[in-house]
């Protein structure tokens, strides 16, 4: 085959522990009550237009977009809202959620509900968009950037590649790897639809090169036609990062500061290709999604397809129970998964994977002095200097985070992995970004 | 009710350890301290004895009653210094001046910096450097080697082979002349030389690099740099006039130049962070050592050569810094 493609700058490479890749996709029963809450997107929440009474079924609008960044929300479950009230989500606090008490699985008529899989395209690029738009379709690799967004390259900027997202390089995460094994045609065929979006004539599918079924049956899935080529990339921590993934399908840089757009490529994960086949070809909106559930303890690694607003206590019940030590319980993967404070916390449009970690694996070693060993600079996949971005952070020096690049970082936590000191240098980071990211807004005002 | 911890991201850590670091290089440079114990015996044993007990005392001291901090005598690192101390030293230093070089070690060019990772020059140089100025007879009266199997006598003490070099040049007799006088490469090889501890083997010495690279605690930058520098500098010279100076591999065996091309000049703490900024400190070291060893007043420059160039790391690093992503986008397509 000839050697990977990777990116060349840093990267790590963590235990790649795929408990659960041999887990086929189960899918889990409704819940009892479903907890949708309103902010499930990178940007504006969402504005609910239904009220307390009222009577659903799945696929019906809940909440529309509240703003341009933003997405519409679907009834994940049929049966009555319950109330509009604030419930904790996985952000630790308790946002605005729309409560529904589950009655049967009713879905709403216009939602193509068969198993058979459609592999004509018949749409236009314009009407893509709208039913993408209108499905409520967002970035499903945790990003949650609205789709339909993403297919409207602003004027002056036109895309050459679509890239699919197949990395999945989060150790312990194998929702992706499924989906591509058991949903692969839909995956290609919603590929193929966003080509059309997009008006490109080639896509790349990059594939990790732990999955190798994965990518056996995707070079199946294409044999004979040239507008999608799989590349199977080298396993190495963040490849699916999509500054490193553009760098190593098609060797060029994002300059800083800047989207994929400007090297005229345009990166989507493989769960979203798949939620775009549905919305586009069955007209049902996002309302379900696979997660994996993992971890050392966990007696029975799954992946499961659950429907938003399921609380995660079912997903762990359904995995056989939560284990008996268990100390961090990670919304997910290991790197740049956020911990998690309750069981009640719901499934919603981004949850990966639900992680479960050990009592010995959940606390941070001690802290030591930085020894200058520029372990921090030699993974950093952006070309940064962690050890010192971390310091201006920590000292509010935000002019010289500025200055050397500090809004570059993509939060991969290579540089805190590997740091001998076990210095926290990815909390400073988010803080300085936090900061410098208020003192640019300003400036522009 | 469960308790579940909370904190942020990474959530899981990799293997390396500030501890694993310290005592890699710990293990590195027992070749050197066993070469150093069969030829230079019981002197060898109490040097390093005194050198490792008061570096830890000290730390300990200063880190309980002075700064009243978190103790951290066992992390490894005051053991480094202590042995690389040790190793810079002649194996008859009186004792007390052994514990000096510990206090100036550990108190002034450590700790009074702010401790570990926040000195700017290698702490076991300053000492040495400390003890050179301050006794500079003790400091250079070498100790002969003679094998621990050859009996406790006494040991006779004599100029190292720089220090007959440079003085047999200086009396303008040539390096034919002096030929007989040095050991031969077999004896320097293995460690039958005058000299310090630690500088004597210079196969102790590369064993203990080779592991250390092993190991990934050190990288080739820093020594193959200075060692090229070393060996093309003092080849030019010696290639125009091979009687009045010296081979670059008589360079390159004797001395302090293996000592601190191996483990001297690529301390993490007071070299460069990227590894552009490390050739060129490699290079500055290379070039100011040959510089002392041939027209400067001692025989050895590598401990000057070190410490001048670690003052200038704060500056390499400012302009040595690694390749943004995106710097250079490549292909531009819409504009």
């Amino acid at each position: 085959m000839g050697i990977l493609r990777t990116f060349a700058l840093g990267g790590i490479h963590p235990a790649e522990n795929k408990l659960s890749s041999n887990a086929p996709i189960e899918t889990l029963p409704v819940p009892k009550q479903a907890v949708v809450p309103l902010g499930q997107n990178l940007g504006a929440p969402s504005k609910p237009i239904v009220k307390k009474g009222d009577e659903v079924k799945v696929g019906q609008l809940l909440a529309e977009a509240g703003g341009f960044i933003s997405t519409n929300i679907h009834s994940p479950v049929s049966g009555k809202v319950f109330k509009i009230d604030n419930a904790i989500d996985g952000s630790g606090y308790k946002r605005p959620c729309i409560i529904i008490n589950v009655v049967g699985d009713e879905w709403d008529e216009s939602i193509d509900t068969s198993p058979d899989i459609i592999s004509e395209i018949t749409v236009e690029p314009k009407e893509i968009i709208e039913k993408v738009k209108n499905a409520g379709v967002v970035g499903m690799g945790g990003a949650t950037f609205p789709t339909y967004v993403k297919l409207m390259p602003p004027p002056g900027k036109v895309a050459e590649y679509l890239i699919i997202n197949g990395v999945e390089c989060e150790p312990y995460l194998t929702s992706d790897h499924r989906m591509m094994l058991e949903l692969g045609q839909q995956i290609i065929i919603g590929t193929r639809i966003l080509m059309k979006a997009l008006n490109v004539k080639k896509a790349f599918i990059g594939i990790e090169n732990n999955k190798p079924d994965a990518i056996r049956h995707f070079n199946e899935l294409v044999k004979g036609s040239d507008d999608i080529e799989i590349h199977p990339l080298k396993v190495q921590y963040p490849q699916g990062g999509e500054k490193q993934l553009i760098k190593a399908c098609v060797n060029r840089e994002v300059p800083s500061g800047k989207l994929p757009i400007e090297v005229g490529c345009v990166v989507q994960n493989v769960g979203t290709a798949y939620a775009v086949y549905e919305a586009v070809q069955k007209n049902k909106p996002l309302i379900e999604r696979v997660v994996t559930v993992t971890g050392k303890g966990v007696k029975k690694p799954s992946n499961f397809l659950t429907r938003i607003g399921t609380p995660i206590s079912e997903l762990i019940e359904a995995a056989e129970g939560l284990p008996d030590n268990t100390g961090k319980i990670i919304g997910g993967g290991p790197m740049m998964g956020k911990a998690i404070t309750s069981l009640e916390v719901p499934v919603v449009k981004g949850s990966s994977g639900i992680l479960l970690m050990k009592n010995e694996e959940s606390n941070r070693s001690v802290e030591g002095p930085c020894i200058r060993c520029s372990k921090c600079t030699y993974v950093c996949p952006m070309g940064l200097e962690p050890f010192l971005l971390s310091k201006a952070a920590k000292l509010s020096n935000y002019e010289m985070a500025e200055n050397e690049s500090i809004m570059d970082c993509i939060e991969c936590g290579s540089c805190q992995y590997g740091c001998p000191a076990a210095i926290p240098l990815l909390d400073y980071l988010r803080l300085g970004k936090l900061k410098v990211g208020q003192i640019m807004r300003s400036r522009n005002n | 009710m469960n308790n579940f911890t909370v904190s942020g991201s990474p959530h899981i850590q990799g293997d390396e350890s500030t501890k694993k670091i310290m005592y890699g290089v710990v293990i590195a440079m027992i070749p050197a301290v066993l070469v150093s114990i069969y030829f230079f015996g019981v002197g060898a044993i109490r040097v390093l004895l005194i050198a490792v007990v008061a570096s830890l005392f000290f730390e300990w001291v200063i880190q309980k009653y002075l700064i009243k901090g978190a103790l951290t005598i066992t992390d490894g690192s005051a053991l480094v210094t202590a042995i690389l101390l040790a190793l810079n030293l002649p194996s008859n230093l009186p004792s007390w001046m052994i514990i000096i070089g510990a206090l100036v070690a550990i108190g002034m060019a450590k700790m009074s910096f702010g401790g570990l990772g926040k000195n700017v020059f290698n702490p076991a140089l300053v000492a040495r450097v400390f003890l050179l100025v301050s006794f500079p007879v003790e400091m250079t009266s070498w100790p002969k080697p003679k094998p621990i199997t050859d009996g406790l006598a006494d040991v006779i003490t004599g100029p190292t082979p720089l220090g007959i070099v440079k003085e047999g040049l200086g009396a303008d007799k040539t390096m034919s002349e002096l030929s007989s006088e040095i050991p031969s490469y077999t004896q320097v090889m293995m460690g039958d030389m005058g000299g310090s501890m630690g500088e004597v083997s210079a196969i102790a010495l590369i064993l203990g690099g080779i592991y250390m690279l092993w190991k990934k605690i050190i990288s080739w930058h820093i020594p193959v740099s200075m060692l090229l520098t070393v060996a093309v500098f003092s080849g030019i010279f010696w290639g125009i006039d091979p009687e009045h100076y010296a081979d670059p591999v008589f360079h390159l065996l004797t001395g302090g130049m293996l000592l601190g091309a191996i483990f001297m000049a690529t301390d993490m703490v007071t070299s460069p962070m990227t590894k552009g900024g490390q050739l060129v400190f490699g290079f500055g070291v290379g070039l100011l050592t040959i510089l002392i060893r041939m027209w400067g007043a001692y025989p050895e420059g590598v401990s000057f050569a070190i410490l001048i160039m670690n003052a200038t790391v704060p500056l390499i690093n400012k302009g040595f810094k690694p390749t943004r992503f995106g710097a250079k986008p490549g292909v531009a397509l819409n504009n």
